[in-house]
């Protein structure tokens, strides 16, 4: 193993910006928070800018138009609106704030312990979250204002507590999946106490979705508050937005514009909670992202022209055979509008009868071929250039219709993990007799007997017990074997195997292999295998495509390889296989060529 | 299924248990405010006595729960304080009006939504930015205002549809449907909007997962795809679906102020005001009834669409 290949770093990902430096940049998250700075000013300042004292009537003023001295009009009683509408917003945030405070004093702590501790706390708590959120919160509140009488604020402590669960949720859920992260393990193992623990550790990671959530809960009590003034609950002599509405109602007939002005402080406030809440949402999963689920390669190294040649001696580049089954032509694949390309001209054939493995490790590009066949490329995928055909017939850039005729029918896939790619929902047989029906014609009847022979010919025991059965209910093998018996349904002519076996057990991946190299003789398969396993490879491949970075740098036949392989990567590869006689063989090539 | 199904209604008998009698002990516990509250302030505690002794409230609190239980279960209600009107019969007809607004709010806005969640998911574009729009609209409208504007504008000043009052179907279909139009449009905003926001949130998590791609490998037209995942998106969907409900029964008591309509709500705010401890008991009772059965429908609907819950 004399032989080190350097790879390139990936590209430095881009500097993370905080939390609050994302909301700052986000064009709605800085209207919203200005929004909200001004009607938080504006309470504040209530007295200074209100025209007169809200509780003022003067019998001039009664249903005052719009004038200097009212901006916004009077109401019945002659009182001003824009001094009722300032200092209304004091009532409001106060109590909007009292049932924000109430459900996180008990939300908050109750959800850390339960998350944390779980156990009896957590079921306990979990049922009375469920309780409290049985009821219209509505209800609970008129039947408690014959218990506790008809104040505002004792209503606003009530709602509180039955938001609490709301918070309690977020936090616990939140909680729990940071209890089962190893850096917890590591902080209990160094002997951190729980409550420095929880301090340190959850808290921080429950801060900002408590902080959105808090905004959203914001809004819903200005409203709910609004509301339990307008039937009646609270002084209504006292200005705020619910009672002015109540007045507004009251009055419908002469007056309904003094509906607008407190209905519109309500929407404003509530939509700029919303906005900031979004902002804020989108910030915290772009600092917690995971990683992508799809891989990316790094762009070539500098220096590299991307139409230079890969170093290898790969056939194939030129004309395609006539006889070529899939012909792919100078592929490249791009991401996120072009700018990532992570296939960089990709050239290959399969022939007629031909298993060719396409090889290399995870993040090559070796999957974006596959899926570039089918045109199933992940979201934000395209094909930038090249051409790939068909027994001749070109696939890329025709329509959905003909491609669906190729797909299935002209074109088998299997994919890498059995259990993801069952739909849960529907028994084994229907998701594969559909198939059959949609491109073969048959009956219901006639489909579900193809399948039960396709089942038994994958070699499942009880085709009649698995037709009838759900993906979870069958074993990940069973599941493979059942996603090779869809990719065949319909007699392909080419078969797309994605990672076939490297979700299995060992010993269930060589039947695999055995089932897939017995269906390929027998119907004269042509298979485009795409694997990291030179094991696999050896087993099944006649020729073997070895890809990295988005290019293939070796194409020789099977045995070829193995024997003398010529880029460094390819020996790389063959070097790190540990065990089964190829490993053997290519580590004794890769050494005895070391030493020459 | 048996299983899951028999849980889950456990489940909702033990809030059917708890939360009525939760209530029933913080109300009937103070009911001598009640007492007061009914004869006013310049009541003599003599007055207050003779009252609460008249109501029966005098008496230890378990005995009156024991008492209200075994009226209960011969399916008395008891009788309003203050027009002595049997509360079971009171609030018969006024459960069929808040369930004629409540239920047909929830089947339109349910429609819409999926229409729209989807239709955002699937298209994206201009769709899926026209539904957040909405999303954050139909979340900070107070539906009480919505309600106001309504019928200030379409009923009072257009004059297209009535501003007050029900009309039961078998009076007259065509002013049944008149009578129920705007409290069915202003409970739905905000519902159409929430669920829709759901549903297009499933159906983007389902869209990403494995099996839609394998599906579309297979060859299925798009409807066949978007029947599996509409499949796989509905149970989460559906969740909210079921919360909704919980919040549209809250909304109902405005819309049905607001429309005086004589419904559930209306019986409530009334009792309330008043005092009338009965009656706000049997709107509880009557409730709670309704949204455990609505739970439980939702989620049978869920078992059946998605075998995988049965487990759980």
């Amino acid at each position: 193993m004399s032989q080190i290949v350097s790879i390139p770093a990936l590209p430095a990902a881009p500097a993370r910006r905080g939390v609050i430096g994302k909301v700052l940049h986000d064009p709605l998250g800085i209207i919203s928070l200005v929004v909200l700075l001004l009607i938080l000013l504006a309470t504040v300042l209530a007295p200074v800018l209100a025209p007169q004292d809200p509780g003022r009537s003067s019998l001039d003023d009664i249903f005052a138009p719009i004038s200097a001295a009212h901006p916004l009009g009077g109401d019945s009683a002659g009182r001003d609106l824009l001094s009722r509408l300032l200092y209304g917003a004091q009532v409001s945030l106060l109590g909007a704030s009292i049932a924000l405070l109430t459900s996180l004093v008990i939300g908050l702590p109750a959800g850390l312990i339960a998350g944390y501790y779980g156990r009896t706390f957590d079921s306990v708590s979990s049922w009375a979250a469920n309780l409290l959120q049985a009821l219209p919160a509505i209800i609970v509140l008129l039947a408690l204002r014959t218990v506790f009488g008809p104040s505002i604020w004792t209503s606003m402590v009530i709602f509180g507590v039955m938001l609490a669960p709301g918070a309690y949720r977020l936090v616990r859920a939140t909680a729990s999946g940071v209890r089962n992260e190893l850096y917890i393990d590591a902080a209990l193992v160094s002997g951190l106490s729980d409550t420095r623990i929880i301090a340190r550790h959850m808290l921080r990671v429950v801060r900002g979705p408590l902080i959105m959530h808090s905004a959203m809960v914001l809004a819903i009590c200005i409203n709910i508050q609004a509301g339990l003034e307008f039937l009646g609950f609270g002084d209504p002599q006292t200005a705020s937005w619910g009672s002015m509405l109540n007045e507004g109602f009251l009055n419908i007939f002469q007056a309904p514009q003094m509906l607008s002005w407190p209905g519109l402080a309500l929407f404003l406030t509530s939509a700029a909670l919303a906005l900031f809440a979004g902002s804020l949402r989108d910030a915290l999963q772009a600092g917690t992202a995971k990683p992508a689920r799809r891989r990316r390669v790094a762009a070539p190294p500098a220096g590299t022209a991307p139409d230079a040649p890969p170093s290898g001696p790969p056939a194939g580049n030129g004309e395609s055979p006539p006889d070529a089954l899939l012909s792919i032509r100078g592929l490249r694949v791009a991401y996120g509008g072009g700018s990532v390309e992570v296939v960089h001209g990709v050239s290959l054939d399969v022939a007629r009868g031909e298993v060719v493995g396409l090889v290399g490790e995870s993040g090559s590009g070796k999957t974006q071929v596959a899926l570039s066949v089918l045109g199933l490329l992940p979201t934000g995928g395209e094909v930038t250039s090249g051409a790939i055909a068909l027994a001749g017939e070109p696939l890329l850039g025709r329509p959905a219709s003909f491609l669906r005729t190729v797909r299935g029918r002209r074109i088998g896939y299997i994919p890498q993990e059995p259990m993801s790619n069952l739909d849960p929902s529907f028994r084994v047989g229907n998701q594969l007799s559909e198939v059959v029906r949609v491109h073969l014609g048959l009956s219901r009847a006639a489909a579900r007997d193809r399948v039960l022979d396709l089942l038994a010919r994958v070699g499942i025991p009880d085709p009649a017990r698995t037709y009838r059965a759900f993906p979870h209910e069958i074993s990940g093998g069973m599941a493979q074997r059942v996603l090779i018996a869809g990719a065949v349904s319909c007699d392909p002519e080419l078969l797309i195997a994605d990672e076939p076996t490297t979700a299995l057990d060992v010993t269930v991946q060589a039947d695999i292999l055995d089932l897939l190299r017995d269906l390929q003789q027998e119907k004269g398969l042509g298979v485009l295998f795409v694997t990291h396993n030179f094991g696999v490879v050896a087993d099944v491949c006649d020729r073997v495509l070895v890809m990295r970075q988005g290019e293939i740098v070796e194409d020789r036949p099977a045995q070829e390889i193995f024997d003398t392989p010529r880029h460094d990567y390819t020996r790389l590869l063959l070097g790190s296989m540990l065990d089964g006689r190829p490993a053997r063989l290519a580590r004794a090539a890769a050494t005895g060529d070391g030493r020459a | 299924m048996l299983a899951f199904l028999a849980k889950r209604t456990g489940a909702g008998l033990s809030v059917l248990l708890v939360v009525p009698s939760l209530t029933f002990l913080l109300m009937y516990g103070n009911a001598a405010n009640a007492a007061r509250q009914i004869l006013g302030e310049n009541a003599t505690p003599e007055q207050i006595a003779a009252k609460s002794a008249a109501l029966g409230v005098d008496r230890p609190l378990f005995v009156q729960f024991i008492d209200y239980v075994g009226q209960l279960s011969v399916g008395d209600l008891g009788r309003s304080w203050f027009t002595a009107e049997p509360v079971g019969s009171l609030l018969t007809s006024r459960a069929t009006v808040t369930l004629t607004v409540v239920i047909g709010s929830i089947l339109v806005s349910t429609l819409l939504a999926f229409a729209l969640g989807v239709t955002a998911a699937l298209r994206r574009g201009a769709v899926d930015i026209a539904l957040q729009v909405l999303a954050i609209v139909g979340f900070a409208v107070p539906g009480f205002w919505l309600a106001l504007l309504l019928v200030s504008g379409l009923a009072l000043q257009l004059r297209l549809f009535p501003a007050t009052g029900f009309v039961p179907f078998t009076a007259s279909p065509g002013q049944w449907l008149a009578s129920i139009t705007l409290p069915v449009v202003a409970l739905m905003v905000g519902a159409v909007a929430g669920v829709a926001q759901q549903v297009r949130g499933a159906v983007i998590d389902v869209l990403e997962q494995d099996y839609v791609r394998t599906l579309r490998a297979r060859g299925l037209p798009s409807w066949r795809v978007v029947a599996h995942v509409l499949r796989n998106a509905s149970a989460p969907a559906l969740t909210v679906v079921a919360l909704t409900f919980i919040g549209t029964l809250s909304g109902a008591v405005f819309v049905e102020r607001i429309f005086a309509l004589p419904g559930l709500g209306l019986a409530a705010t009334n009792a309330a005001v008043n005092g009338d401890v009965p009656v706000i008991m049997g709107v509880v009772l009557v409730m709670t009834a309704i949204v455990v059965l609505v739970n439980l429908v939702v989620d049978l609907a869920i078992g059946l669409l998605n075998p995988k819950v049965r487990l759980s």
